[in-house]
């Protein structure tokens, strides 16, 4: 069953145009890796997803709830459905973006409490909970953002994705901004997430997790779909020209 | 300067045997006009980086003018000029607040400080990380919480430093107030050196009272930086023992 349906995103930043199109669809439990060189519009794409980018046209739809823009009209999508489809997506950005005036316990139980009404008590064990799976113990409950490495700060904003329980996480570039002795912690524990049956839909310059960790890979270039399938139909069989220069540059 | 202040100390300190006089009423303009003022900036901030451009206008003209004039115009206007026209001593409520001196003095400074306080605190919000918004934006915070729980809670801990110098401003500010007959310590000062002729201590002892209170509100935010302001400081070398050690001692190969 499909958890998550983007139909036909099109979007453009003045005459530049971004999107041609894209759509994508991810069934429960599934890791869909997006990969393309700088550029191709994959990050964008991401953000039109949760609308943090408001795409000129495209619908998408999270079970029965649907939040479309037609094409043609220029208005902004209706504000509960899109309220609904915010509360159960989360989000994993590449700076972290977590609340700097917050402690690390508030960060991950600010959302439970102000936007899905969970109760404080209830808010507080959920985010301990996630804080341990991301392995930060009680220690950190109680630090500021700026004080952690940035692989802890990463796994933070990991723990506040997952304490909203979300049916769908989207993750943009989660670790390329992080040293490259960090970048591991983050992976592993996203392999981990990807084991447990999460439908998460990853851009990611890791082709390593792009091939083990995911169910599904895309491959974006100008603003296109140019090739999409299995991690190993696509890294072993690359069929378009564009995608084996790609996989090439990556090797080097 | 003792034996002057053993004279007058109560007149400077709080009372002129009628009245309030001196520390407490330059204290009591200072707090209410600060707070009132603080409270204020808050909606008009939030105004003024809303997305209606006529409402961030009007805000604009407000503090683009009571910054741009004198606050001693300012007093002199709210105090005698509005007095002066018909339709407000033809109305009972006007009447009676534009007649009384503390009123007149408080709005004037409330208005002023406001304004200030405005500006300031539109500029720390203006300062805010974009990622940290468009996260509270991606996990559907409605923008009541955005703007509570993330936006300002970080834009007034920023302009913090700027506020205790704002603070000291209003407090030499309110030496105008003696020019509206409001007996602060400076008008306390006016009436001392007109009996004694003492005129170097009389304002010696003025100053010294105004250097202890700007003392004080030095030493308040100073704590309140302290406190609020925890996430933007360096971590303390005890803080750093708490992270795990990745190497132990003598596990070196």
């Amino acid at each position: 069953m499909n958890a998550l349906i983007v139909e036909n995103i099109h979007k453009s930043y003045g005459n530049h145009k971004v999107l041609h199109g894209v759509s994508l669809s991810a069934q429960r439990g599934e890791v869909i890796s997006i990969i393309g060189s700088s550029g191709s519009g994959k990050s964008t794409f991401l953000r039109c997803i949760n609308f943090l980018e408001q795409p000129d046209s495209g619908r998408v739809s999270l079970d029965s709830l649907t939040v479309d823009i037609p094409e043609g009209q220029s208005g902004r999508p209706d504000r509960q459905a899109l309220k609904g489809l915010r509360t159960r997506l989360a989000m994993v950005f590449q700076h972290f973006n977590l609340w700097a005036h917050m402690t690390v316990l508030e960060n991950v139980s600010m959302v439970p409490v102000h936007a899905l009404k969970v109760s404080k008590e209830e808010a507080r064990t959920r985010a301990i909970a996630y804080l341990q799976k991301v392995g930060l113990d009680a220690r950190f409950h109680n630090s500021y953002p700026a004080h952690l490495s940035g692989g802890q700060q990463q796994r933070v904003a990991i723990a506040r994705a997952l304490a909203v329980e979300p049916e769908v996480m989207l993750f943009d570039e989660p670790t390329s901004a992080l040293d490259p002795e960090l970048v591991g912690e983050v992976l592993k524990i996203m392999q981990e997430l990807a084991q447990e049956g999460r439908t998460m839909i990853v851009v990611t310059h890791e082709m390593g997790f792009a091939r083990h960790a995911s169910s599904q890979v895309v491959f974006l270039h100008g603003g296109k779909i140019e090739e999409q399938g299995k991690p190993e139909e696509l890294f072993d069989n690359p069929q378009s020209e564009r995608l084996r220069q790609f996989l090439a540059m990556d090797l080097k | 300067m003792i034996d002057l202040f053993q004279t007058y100390w109560q007149s400077f300190l709080w009372s002129d045997g009628q009245q309030w006089s001196g520390v407490a009423v330059t204290l009591m303009l200072l707090i209410v006009s600060t707070l009132g003022g603080f409270a204020l900036s808050i909606p008009l901030a939030l105004g003024r980086v809303s997305s209606s451009r006529a409402l961030s206008a009007v805000i604009w003209l407000y503090t683009y003018t009571f910054r741009t004039t004198p606050l001693y115009v300012q007093l002199l206007i709210i105090y005698s000029g509005l007095y002066s026209l018909e339709f407000i001593q033809n109305t009972a409520v006007l009447n009676n607040f534009f007649r009384d001196a503390y009123c007149c003095t408080l709005l004037a400074f409330v208005l002023n400080e406001c304004a200030y306080m405005t500006e300031i605190l539109v500029g720390s919000i203006r300062a805010s990380s974009r990622g940290e918004v468009e996260a509270g934006k991606a996990f559907g915070l409605s923008s009541t919480v955005l703007n509570l729980k993330v936006i300002l809670p970080s834009a007034l801990r920023r302009a913090l430093p700027a506020y205790s110098n704002e603070v000291i401003f209003m407090l030499h500010g309110t030496t105008l107030a003696f020019t509206a007959t409001v007996p602060d310590i400076l008008k306390v000062a006016r009436d001392v050196n007109a009996e004694t002729y003492a005129t170097f201590t009389t304002y010696g002892l003025a100053s010294l009272l105004y250097l202890l209170i700007s003392f004080g509100i030095i030493a308040a935010f100073h704590r309140s930086e302290k406190r609020w302001l925890k996430h933007l400081r360096p971590r303390k070398a005890e803080a750093v023992s708490t992270t795990v050690p990745l190497i132990k001692k003598g596990s070196y190969v």
